[in-house]
């Protein structure tokens, strides 16, 4: 059904002070699959996503994209090779205008020489533009990203992976503290992007899942605990003894 | 045509500073030399002097807001650029004075004849010639800091432990500098100083040359700051010090902007004590000692931080300050001093810079862009 695996996590376990936060972890995203992580609190979601993106060394295990192994990668140089990341709570550069948000994330040379030379020229310039048409801050774009609303700054920092133009994106609780109409519109954003890129979710709210419509992975405990369509994973029994308690 | 290009680069308030530094810098030797004596428009000598003085302390305040204001860096430790590149200069100076010592050796300063030293330490080779002295002005601040940086960056040491080791790292130069063995004049430092390119350090021609040379330094430096902080670059620091790992996940590596502008700023810092020395007539180990460094980082805060004009003026006018109390309020100088601290801490929280630009929006009633300003803590 996938074409070919772009992420592959096999066996990650981390501890911190002796708690796991992973434990043996297995994990495999196909090259444009768009894929939906849920599990309680504690269940290691934000965690592997910072294993992936190199803020956090496994103890154990391997972390390939492609045929690169990340474990050996600090943050930067994976973001490099087409890794993007969404943070929990909404960071964008807050003195920065919309534009010059976007212009920062462009996908180019990231070295302090190039940056020191850079300009922007028409294509560019326009690359800025339709992004800023996508995420619906054309508007705002002269605005500083600080004085945005929270629904705002989630479509910047949207739009800021977009201009990275990464291979995979990590998205994390990109819903969280928005309201309906928001989610909807943020939910047809995320389908947009996965047709170019593989996406993986983190989020809790059922429903923003369900709208999403695509393959659950259920962590729980640091591991794997069910995966398939939301509703074979909704009507699995070990799913609702974790999530009711029982 | 050139101001067209060069204005939205600086900025309206950092033109006006750049014609305010002009017309000091033309005002001042004019005065002095020009105006005679017996008006009541002359300036003496010792004031063309201080005024250079206060000059090099903008051009360290500045240095100081670059790291600070814009890549939130905290260097308590920018004195030790400033002194080195003092000393740089100082012993360009000492090798010049020659056989006019109050030993007569020729090949040797004076303290090395006093400590019965037969030859020149290798290090001070070299010295004789004011290119390679000028090389070294920029050359040892900016070493120092590409290895300090390199190590302490690429660590990620940031925030306070970062302050904390830049203050050791100036306080270990205050400990070995102060050493007779290091060669360099020991608690005395580097003094007697003669002449510069042949010209007397004494005479009032070589002061009002050096006073200009402070200002077109700084003039020069605040262009050149602007440029870094205007560019691409400059608004990935600007993002490194609100939001640092947000940066990292771009995929810039942040240790290499810092290591850039941490240079680019020791190196000013060095120019700024390299034209100190020859105006003040002597360098020593207490240029290194910590509280000079934290007093630069008062400036910059007074005068207001990321705006680099107002570091700046921050330190002119602390200085200023500075003299003009210890000539009126000999015994309550330090009080007042400050009292003046407190009051614009309380009052004026973003600073003289952030004072005027609110006088100013107020005044024509629109927003004044502050988006470098203000930097979240």
């Amino acid at each position: 059904m996938i074409s070919e695996t772009l992420l592959y996590l096999e066996a990650v376990s981390v501890s911190f002070d002796g708690f796991k936060a992973l434990n043996n972890l297995n994990l495999a995203v196909g090259s444009g699959e768009m894929r939906a992580i849920i599990g309680p609190n504690g269940a290691g979601k934000t965690t592997m996503m910072d294993v992936i993106t190199g803020k956090t060394k496994p103890d154990e295990g391997r972390v390939a994209f492609r045929d690169l192994a990340l474990t050996s990668m600090n943050e930067a140089a994976i973001a490099n090779i087409g890794i993007g990341r969404k943070f929990q709570k909404p960071t964008v550069f807050e003195r920065h205008t919309v534009w010059d948000n976007l212009e920062l994330a462009m996908k180019a040379d990231r070295s302090v020489h190039s940056s020191l030379r850079w300009s922007l020229d028409s294509a560019r310039r326009d690359k800025i533009a339709a992004t800023l048409k996508r995420i619906n801050l054309e508007a705002a774009s002269k605005r500083l990203a600080g004085n945005l609303s929270h629904g705002q700054k989630q479509w910047l920092e949207i739009g800021m992976l977009l201009m990275q133009e990464p291979e995979l994106l990590l998205v994390d609780e990109p819903v969280a503290g928005m309201t309906d109409a928001e989610t909807e519109k943020t939910a047809a954003l995320l389908r947009d992007i996965a047709q170019h890129s593989a996406v993986v979710v983190v989020e809790h709210d059922m429903d923003f899942i369900r709208a999403l419509g695509v393959r659950v992975t259920v962590l729980h405990e640091g591991s794997v605990l069910a995966e398939g369509n939301l509703d074979a994973v909704q009507n699995n029994q070990r799913v609702i003894d974790v999530y009711l308690g029982r | 045509m050139i101001t067209k290009s060069l204005m939205p680069l600086i900025g309206k308030a950092g033109a006006i500073f750049l014609a305010m530094l002009l017309l000091v810098c033309l005002a001042v030797p004019s005065l002095n030399l020009i105006v005679p004596i017996s008006s009541p428009l002359h300036l003496p000598d010792y004031a063309v002097t201080l005024l250079g003085k206060y000059m090099c302390y903008a051009l360290l305040a500045l240095s100081v807001d670059l790291v600070w204001g814009f890549c939130g860096i905290l260097s308590l430790g920018h004195g030790a650029f400033f002194a080195l590149g003092g000393y740089a200069m100082g012993m360009y100076m000492m090798r010049q004075i020659g056989s006019r010592g109050s030993y007569g050796n020729a090949e040797l300063p004076d303290f090395m004849v006093f400590l019965n030293w037969k030859s020149l330490p290798w290090y001070w080779h070299g010295f004789e010639s004011f290119p390679f002295a000028l090389a070294m002005v920029a050359l040892v601040p900016g070493l120092l800091a590409l290895v300090f940086g390199w190590f302490a960056f690429r660590s990620r040491v940031t925030g306070v432990y970062l302050s904390i080791i830049t203050q050791a790292m100036t306080y270990a130069l205050l400990l070995a500098f102060f050493r007779n063995d290091m060669g360099f004049g020991g608690n005395n430092g580097l003094t007697d100083f003669k002449d510069i390119l042949g010209y007397s350090v004494q005479a009032a021609g070589t002061r009002a040359v050096l006073f200009m040379l402070s200002c077109l330094a700084l003039g020069v430096c605040f262009v050149l700051a602007r440029m870094i902080v205007n560019s691409k670059f400059g608004r990935v620091v600007i993002s490194i010090r609100d939001a640092e790992s947000r940066v990292r996940f771009l995929g810039y590596r942040v240790e290499n902007y810092k290591l850039f502008i941490f240079v680019a700023s020791a190196i000013m810092a060095g120019v700024a004590g390299a034209l100190y020395v020859p105006q003040v007539g002597i360098i020593n180990p207490s240029e290194f000692s910590p509280a000079n460094s934290i007093e630069a980082v008062i400036w910059t805060a007074f005068g207001g931080r990321g705006t680099l004009w107002g570091a700046a003026l921050g330190a002119i006018v602390v200085n200023a300050a500075k003299s003009w109390f210890t000539g009126v309020l000999p015994n309550a100088w330090l009080y007042a001093l400050g009292a003046l601290f407190v009051g614009v801490t309380l009052f004026m929280p973003k600073g003289l810079a952030g004072a005027f630009a609110g006088w100013t929006s107020v005044k024509r009633n629109q927003p004044e862009d502050v988006s470098a300003m203000e930097p979240a803590e």
